[in-house]
């Protein structure tokens, strides 16, 4: 099954998220990676790196799906995919999607089965996704 | 008792210079920014300097003190600033290690300091403006390293040596920093706020001129 890995600036956040996708996909193992090394606000490309291979050995190789929070996380991402082996690195993608509702998405096509390119598709799909209902004109209902 | 090597002295000397303006940087970064840019890179290098003493961070030769550097940087300051710094580090001692880099080639004329530096300090700006994505004009620490870089490659071209090309960069470094104030930011956490951030000078220019400065000063001897 495929794995999720969220990775962002708040250890605290992270947490929450990873017991909300839970809630909808128990199943889905899902790492985290959140807050610098000095367990203030920030990444960390090792933390980062330990959670992608953690994520990759639950996942029993079959891939990981990366779920971050801001874009200067990307780079820490970025330096922590460099420090694995290529297979392994070849096995994980990053999505565009944001954080939460990707998560969530993610999460529940991973539990239904999903290749690594269904589940980054439906995390990616959340970017433009409607949330707020269509009678919502200007933020506001009708 | 010998001296330190260059390299190493200018790792004290950035060290405590990053630690005296950390609030000018934060102060800096809470503007455009969150906030924790000097708090960061003081660590960074606070860190830098006890791995120096217990000796994890090798003090020579240069190449494998400027990619222990880079990885301690890497680890301990975060952010972008850290990987940005870091990756520099790492791939200016991979620039010293490789030599020339055509096809291994050793140089056939043994080279001077200033080149050696000047190969170590473009493999530093190319790396961070590849990992960044960035150009200059965008408001960010290339705007102090590119035209350091280029300045020190002019003063090294025209047979300056270490310390005039050191001071040449810092210069260079300092000029760009201030010329980032009234530039958009569309990188980083500065992005966000858009024309907000016109106005105000860019931290990563602004440690990057103040470790810069720090280089010249170890150079001038």
């Amino acid at each position: 099954m495929i794995a999720l890995a969220l990775v962002g600036h708040s250890a605290d956040l992270l947490a929450a998220l990873r017991a909300m996708v839970a809630q909808v996909a128990p199943a889905v193992p899902v790492t985290v990676a959140g807050g610098s090394a000095a367990g203030a606000l920030g990444t960390s490309s090792p933390a980062i790196e330990a959670a992608l291979r953690a994520a990759l050995a639950a996942s029993a190789g079959a891939g990981v799906v990366v779920l971050f929070d801001l874009g200067s996380a990307a780079m820490a991402l970025e330096m922590a995919l460099e420090a694995l082996p290529v297979t392994a690195r070849e096995r994980v993608r990053a999505s565009r999607g944001p954080l939460v509702e990707g998560a969530v998405a993610a999460a529940v096509e991973a539990a239904a089965g999903g290749s690594l390119e269904a589940v980054l598709a439906a995390a990616d799909a959340e970017r433009d996704a409607t949330k707020l209902p269509p009678d919502w004109l200007a933020g506001a209902p009708r | 008792m010998t001296e330190e090597p260059l390299l190493v002295r200018w790792l004290r000397l950035a060290a405590a210079r990053v630690a005296a303006e950390r609030e000018r940087l934060t102060a800096l970064d809470a503007a455009i920014g969150d906030g924790d840019h000097g708090i960061n890179l003081d660590r960074g290098f606070a860190e830098l300097l006890h791995r120096l003493e217990v000796g994890t961070l090798p003090d020579a030769p240069s190449p494998a003190t400027l990619e222990a550097a880079g990885r301690a940087i890497m680890a301990t300051v975060g952010g972008s600033s850290g990987a940005l710094y870091g990756r520099g580090l790492q791939r200016a001692g991979a620039a010293l290690a490789a030599g020339d880099g055509d096809a291994g080639a050793p140089a056939i004329v043994p080279r001077s300091r200033a080149d050696r530096a000047l190969i170590a300090f473009d493999a530093a700006v190319e790396a961070i403006a590849a990992l960044g994505r960035a150009t200059t004009g965008e408001k960010t620490m290339l705007d102090a390293l590119v035209p350091a870089r280029d300045a020190f490659r002019r003063a090294v071209d025209s047979g300056g040596d270490l310390a005039a090309a050191t001071a040449a960069a810092a210069a260079a470094a300092a000029a760009g920093a201030e010329a980032t104030i009234p530039l958009l930011a569309t990188r980083g956490r500065a992005s966000y706020l858009g024309e907000r951030s016109i106005g105000h000078l860019d931290p990563g220019a602004a440690s990057s001129a103040i470790l810069l400065r720090a280089l010249a000063d170890v150079a001038a001897g």
